[in-house]
C-alpha cells in the first residue's frame, strides 16, 4: 500500500448561479508526478485554488486530507505552511526587485525586524543551486527570461520547505529546452520525495514524466489513470478531456453554406507574422494563412494563449504586435490595416475579447456606445444629430433584443449578455464586411447565449464573413462551417464541418 | 431582474422629489451655489449682491471659469493639467513686454499671445499625448518652467500700465447703444434676450424628448426650473445695468460658456473626449484617434490659459511675476466641485463653471466678512473636500 499524500473528497464548489465543482475527487501518492487535465473552464484551476486555501474552509463542501489529516485552510499561508505550494500561470514576481529578495519576499531573513542580507544571499545560493539556474542572487527578476523566472519562482518554493508543488500550467510559456529543463527538475524533485501536481495540456510532457492523471470536465474528476500500472494513449485522454454530449443548442441557419457553393472570397490573410511588442525577438505570430467566404463562420479554435487575440489584434489596425508582416486582400484587392480607422474603413470590425475593458465606455449609455465607431455617420461637419443617432440605438436595441427600458441606460447596468450585444451593435453600426468575433459568448448565459449565436447565423446569412475564436469547442462545432485549429501562434491544421469533432481538434493542438 | 426593469418602463410621471432625488447629482452643486450666496448675501447684509460687487465678482473669476473650461475637458479626458497658473502669469508677462516695452498695438498682441497659448499647451500635449510621459510630471515641469520664464521676462519686476485698449479686455463694458446710461438698457435687453434663449431651447428639447417619449422630468420641475433660471438671469442683468451694465468679460465668458457646452453635447470631438477618458483602449479600438484628441485637448487649454493670462494683466493694469501663482488648484478644484470624475470620462461644462463660482462667492463672501486669508484656505479646502464626498456618496446610492 501506497502513502496518499493528499486526498481531496467530493469536493463542491458553486459561485453564484454556477457549480464550478462537483464532488471532485483527486488522490495524489507521496513522491508521484500527477497531472490533472481538462479543457479552459473545467474546474482545475478552481480546484487547486480550493487546496491552497484561496477559497477558504466553508466555502466549499467536501474534505482535504494532508498526510492523513484534515485539514481546514483560511488561506494561502495556511497552505504554505503545510508545505503545499502553489506556482500560479501569471508569476507572482515582483520585477523590479532580486533574486534574493524576491526569494524571500514575504518570508525574509530577519534578525529582530533586520534583514539578514549576508544570510539571504548564501540561501539564495543555495537555492539557486538546486534548482540549476546560474545567476546572481542580485540580478533584478525582470532581466530575466520567462524559463528563469520559473526557475525562481520553483527556487521560492523550495524555500518555504515544500512537501507538495502544484504547477499551473508551467511550460505554456517556454520554449521547447527549457520546458525539458523544467520537467526534468520535477523528475529530480520526485527522486528527493516532493510529489508535484502538474497541470498541462501538452500530452506529451505527461507520458514523459506523470505517474497518474486525473482527467477533469465540466467541473467534475471524470477519471483517474494510473501510467504505472497500465499503458495509456493519448486517445484516452483527449476522449476523457472531451467526451461531453453536445448539451448545447445551436439556431439552424437559414442559408447554410453548402460545399462547393461558397460566396466570394471576402477576406484573405497569408504570410502573416508578428512579434511581441516589448520581447522583440518573441515571435507570436507565425505564418498565418486563412481566408473568409462571403456568407461563412470561420472558427479558429485552439487553447488560451495560443495567439488567437494576438492574431486578430494584429490584423486590427495592428493593435498588437511589432514588426508586423503579411498580407491581408478584402474583396481582392489588398488592404491597408495599419490604423484602426483605416481598418474600420476597410470594412473590418473586432469584437473584443473582454468587453469591459477593451469593448465598452461604461460610464456612458447604450445610445453613445452604440454610435461610437462610426460618429460621422449620425453627424454633419462635426455635429451629431442626436435624433437620428437615438433612432439608430433604439433600432439595434430591438433588433438585438437588448433588454432595457431605454437606450439611455448606461451599459454599467447591464447584464453580461446584454452588454456583448451594445458591442455587436457597435460594430454592426460601422457597417463591416468581415467581422472578427473573440470569445462572443464569454460570461453569458444560455439563453443570451443562443440570442448572439442567432445573431452570428443572421450575419452569415446577410453575406458577411464571420471569424469567430472561441475556447469552448462545442461551440466553434456547433456554428462554424470551417474550423482552423491554433497552436502557439500557428495554424495547425484546417477542418471543414463535415470532418470536425472534438477529438481531431484536440489531437490536433496536443500533437502539434 | 426582469421586475425591475418593467417597473421603470413603465412610466407613470414620478414626483419632483423623487425626480430630484434621482438627479441630485446633476442639481446638488447649483443648489449648494444657491445656498451659498443666499447665506453670504445675509451675512454681508445685503453686500454680495450689490451692483458693484457683483460686477467685481464677475471680474475676479472671470479669468478662473475661462480656465475651468478648458481644464474640464483636460480632466474629463483622464489627464490633469497643473501648469495653467504659470502659462496665464507668462502670458500676462508676455504680453505687457510686447505692449508696454515694445509699444504693439493690441490688435497684434492678443493674437500673438493666444498663439503663443496654443503652442505652449500643444507641446505639454505632444509628449503627453505621443510619448506617453504622464501629465501630472509633463504639466508639473511645465508650471516651473513658465513660473521662470515669467520672473526671466520681466527681469524681476513689475510691468505695465498697460494702453487703454488692452485695459478694455477686462475692464470695459458694453455700451449702451440705447443711450439711456443709467440703468443700462442694453444690459437689460441681452439679459432678457438670453433668458428667453434658454427658455427656448429647453422647452424646444422638452417636446423633442416627449416625442420620442424619453421624458422622465415632471412637467411641474421643468416650469419652475426654467421660470428660477430666467429669473434669476433677468435680476442678474438688471442688478448689473444699474451700475455699468454688461463687462466685456462677462460676454466673453458667457460665449466660451455656450461654445464649449455645444462642443462637450453636440459634436464629434466632445463626443470622443468622454469616450476617451471614459476607457482609452475601447476609444482606441473604435477607430478613434485618441493621441491626436489628447493633444488638441491640451492646446486649447494652453490657449485658454493664454487667454486668462491676457484677461488677469488687464484687469490688475500690470503683470507681475506672481500673476497666476497657484491660480492652477483653484482651476481644478472648480472643476471636482463642479462634479467631474477624477478617473475621467464625466463632468460637464456647467458643472465647472458652477464650481467656479462656487470658490468665486465664497472667497469674495468670506473676504468682505474680514475673514482672514488663512481661514478663507481652510474652509475653501473643506468645501472641496466635501463637494467630492457629496459626489461619490450620490454616486454609490445610484448603484
Amino acid at each position: 500500500m501506497e502513502n496518499i499524500i493528499l486526498e481531496m473528497r467530493s469536493i463542491t464548489k458553486t459561485f453564484p448561479g454556477v457549480k464550478a465543482l462537483d464532488s471532485v475527487n483527486l488522490k495524489v501518492r507521496d513522491g508521484e508526478i500527477h497531472a490533472l487535465v481538462g479543457e479552459n473552464g473545467a474546474g482545475k484551476s478552481t480546484l487547486m485554488k480550493v487546496l491552497s486555501g484561496v477559497y477558504p474552509h466553508g466555502s466549499y463542501e467536501g474534505d482535504i486530507l494532508f498526510n492523513d489529516e484534515t485539514v481546514a485552510f483560511s488561506g494561502i499561508p495556511d497552505s504554505e505552511e503545510k508545505g503545499i505550494i502553489i506556482i500560479h500561470q501569471e508569476l507572482a514576481l515582483v520585477p523590479l526587485l532580486s533574486i534574493a529578495e524576491n526569494l524571500f519576499l514575504g518570508n525574509e531573513n530577519v534578525e529582530a525586524g533586520v534583514i539578514d542580507w549576508p544570510k539571504t544571499y548564501s540561501r539564495t545560493l543555495g537555492l539557486l543551486e538546486k534548482v540549476g539556474l546560474k545567476e546572481s542572487p542580485s540580478t533584478l527578476v525582470g532581466q530575466l527570461g520567462v524559463g528563469k523566472q520559473q526557475l525562481v519562482e520553483i527556487a521560492k518554493a523550495l524555500a518555504k520547505d515544500v512537501k507538495l508543488l502544484i504547477l499551473d500550467e508551467p511550460t505554456a510559456a517556454l520554449q521547447e529546452n527549457d520546458s525539458a529543463k523544467l520537467l526534468d527538475l520535477l523528475l529530480e524533485f520526485k527522486a528527493q520525495g516532493i510529489s508535484s501536481i502538474l497541470i498541462t495540456h501538452k500530452l506529451n510532457e505527461i507520458s514523459r514524466v506523470a505517474d497518474s492523471i486525473t482527467v477533469i470536465r465540466d467541473g467534475a474528476s471524470v477519471s483517474t489513470l494510473d501510467c504505472r500500472a497500465q499503458s495509456i494513449s493519448e486517445e484516452d485522454i483527449i476522449r476523457d478531456m472531451v467526451g461531453r454530449d453536445m448539451a448545447h443548442r445551436y439556431p439552424v441557419r437559414k442559408n447554410p453554406t453548402k460545399e462547393g457553393h461558397l460566396g466570394k472570397t471576402l477576406m484573405e490573410v497569408s504570410n502573416w507574422n508578428v512579434w511581441h511588442p516589448e520581447a522583440v525577438d518573441r515571435q507570436i505570430i507565425h505564418d498565418i494563412a486563412f481566408n473568409v467566404h462571403a456568407g461563412e463562420i470561420v472558427g479558429i479554435a485552439g487553447l488560451m494563449g495560443s495567439g488567437r487575440t494576438e492574431l486578430a489584434m494584429s490584423l486590427f489596425g495592428q493593435s498588437y504586435g511589432k514588426n508586423i508582416q503579411g498580407e491581408v486582400r478584402l474583396r481582392g484587392e489588398i488592404a491597408d490595416l495599419s490604423t484602426v480607422p483605416k481598418a474600420i474603413k476597410s470594412g473590418l470590425a473586432y469584437v473584443t475579447e473582454d468587453r469591459k475593458e477593451l469593448g465598452l465606455i461604461l460610464e456612458e449609455t447604450i445610445q453613445t456606445n452604440t454610435t461610437l465607431a462610426n460618429l460621422d455617420r449620425v453627424s454633419s461637419s462635426g455635429v451629431i444629430d442626436e435624433n437620428i443617432e437615438r433612432q439608430v440605438s433604439e433600432d439595434y436595441r430591438k433588433a438585438l433584443n437588448i433588454r432595457t427600458p431605454s437606450v439611455f441606460q448606461k451599459v454599467m447596468n447591464l447584464s453580461g449578455g446584454n452588454q456583448q450585444k451594445v458591442v455587436l451593435s457597435k460594430w454592426l453600426y460601422s457597417q463591416p464586411d468581415v467581422l472578427i468575433l473573440d470569445e462572443p459568448t464569454r460570461g453569458i448565459d444560455v439563453g443570451a447565449k443562443f440570442e448572439i449565436y442567432s445573431i452570428i447565423n443572421e450575419l452569415a446569412d446577410d453575406g458577411k464573413g464571420v471569424v469567430m475564436i472561441s475556447s469552448e469547442m462545442p461551440e466553434l462545432l456547433g456554428m462554424c462551417d470551417r474550423i482552423y485549429v491554433m497552436n502557439e501562434g500557428r495554424f495547425v491544421g484546417e477542418l471543414d464541418k463535415a470532418n470536425a469533432s472534438q477529438e481531431k481538434i484536440m489531437s490536433m493542438i496536443v500533437k502539434a | 431582474m426582469t421586475t425591475k426593469e418593467t417597473s421603470t418602463v413603465v412610466q407613470s410621471a414620478p414626483s419632483v422629489t423623487s425626480y430630484l432625488k434621482s438627479h441630485m447629482r446633476d442639481y446638488g452643486m447649483l443648489i449648494a451655489l444657491v445656498v451659498i450666496m443666499g447665506m453670504f448675501q445675509f451675512l454681508t447684509d445685503g453686500t454680495l449682491m450689490r451692483p458693484v460687487n457683483l460686477t467685481n465678482l464677475f471680474l475676479q473669476n472671470s479669468y478662473i471659469i475661462i480656465m475651468a473650461i478648458g481644464m474640464l475637458l483636460v480632466i474629463v479626458a483622464g489627464h490633469i493639467d497643473l501648469s495653467v497658473g504659470s502659462v496665464a502669469g507668462f502670458i500676462g508677462a508676455l504680453a505687457a513686454v510686447m505692449s508696454v516695452n515694445y509699444d504693439l498695438p493690441t490688435i497684434l498682441v492678443v493674437p500673438v499671445c493666444l498663439v503663443v497659448g496654443l503652442i505652449i499647451g500643444g507641446l505639454q500635449g505632444y509628449w503627453i499625448a505621443y510619448w506617453k510621459i504622464p501629465a501630472f510630471i509633463v504639466t508639473l515641469a511645465g508650471m516651473l518652467v513658465f513660473r521662470g520664464l515669467t520672473l526671466a521676462l520681466l527681469e524681476g519686476q513689475s510691468v505695465g500700465p498697460f494702453p487703454k485698449s488692452f485695459q478694455l479686455l477686462s475692464t470695459g463694458f458694453i455700451p449702451d447703444v440705447f443711450g439711456v446710461g443709467r440703468p443700462n438698457v442694453t444690459a437689460l435687453v441681452l439679459g432678457v434676450l438670453a433668458a428667453s434663449a434658454i427658455v427656448f431651447l429647453a422647452a424646444r428639447s422638452r417636446s423633442r424628448a416627449l416625442k420620442y417619449g424619453i421624458q422622465d422630468e415632471p412637467f411641474s420641475f421643468f416650469i419652475v426650473k426654467n421660470a428660477l433660471v430666467a429669473i434669476a438671469i433677468i435680476y442678474l442683468s438688471y442688478l448689473l445695468s444699474t451700475y455699468r451694465g454688461l463687462p466685456n468679460v462677462l460676454m466673453t465668458m458667457a460665449v466660451l460658456i455656450a461654445v464649449y457646452t455645444f462642443l462637450t453635447n453636440s459634436t464629434t470631438i466632445g463626443r470622443r473626449i468622454y469616450a476617451l477618458g471614459g476607457n482609452v483602449k475601447a476609444a482606441k479600438l473604435s477607430g478613434i484617434n485618441t493621441e491626436r484628441l489628447t493633444f488638441l485637448t491640451f492646446a486649447n487649454m494652453g490657449m485658454l490659459a493664454a487667454l486668462a493670462g491676457l484677461i488677469f494683466a488687464a484687469r490688475l493694469n500690470t503683470a507681475t511675476p506672481k500673476a497666476g501663482f497657484a491660480m492652477e488648484l483653484d482651476v481644478i478644484a472648480a472643476v471636482f466641485i463642479g462634479g467631474a470624475s477624477m478617473t475621467g470620462g464625466v463632468g460637464k461644462v456647467i458643472g465647472a463653471v458652477i464650481g467656479a463660482f462656487i470658490m468665486g462667492v465664497m472667497n469674495n463672501g468670506m473676504s468682505i466678512l474680514g475673514i482672514g486669508i488663512d481661514w478663507q484656505q481652510v474652509i475653501k479646502g473643506l468645501v472641496l473636500l466635501a463637494a467630492v464626498i457629496f459626489d461619490v456618496y450620490n454616486k454609490q446610492k445610484a448603484r
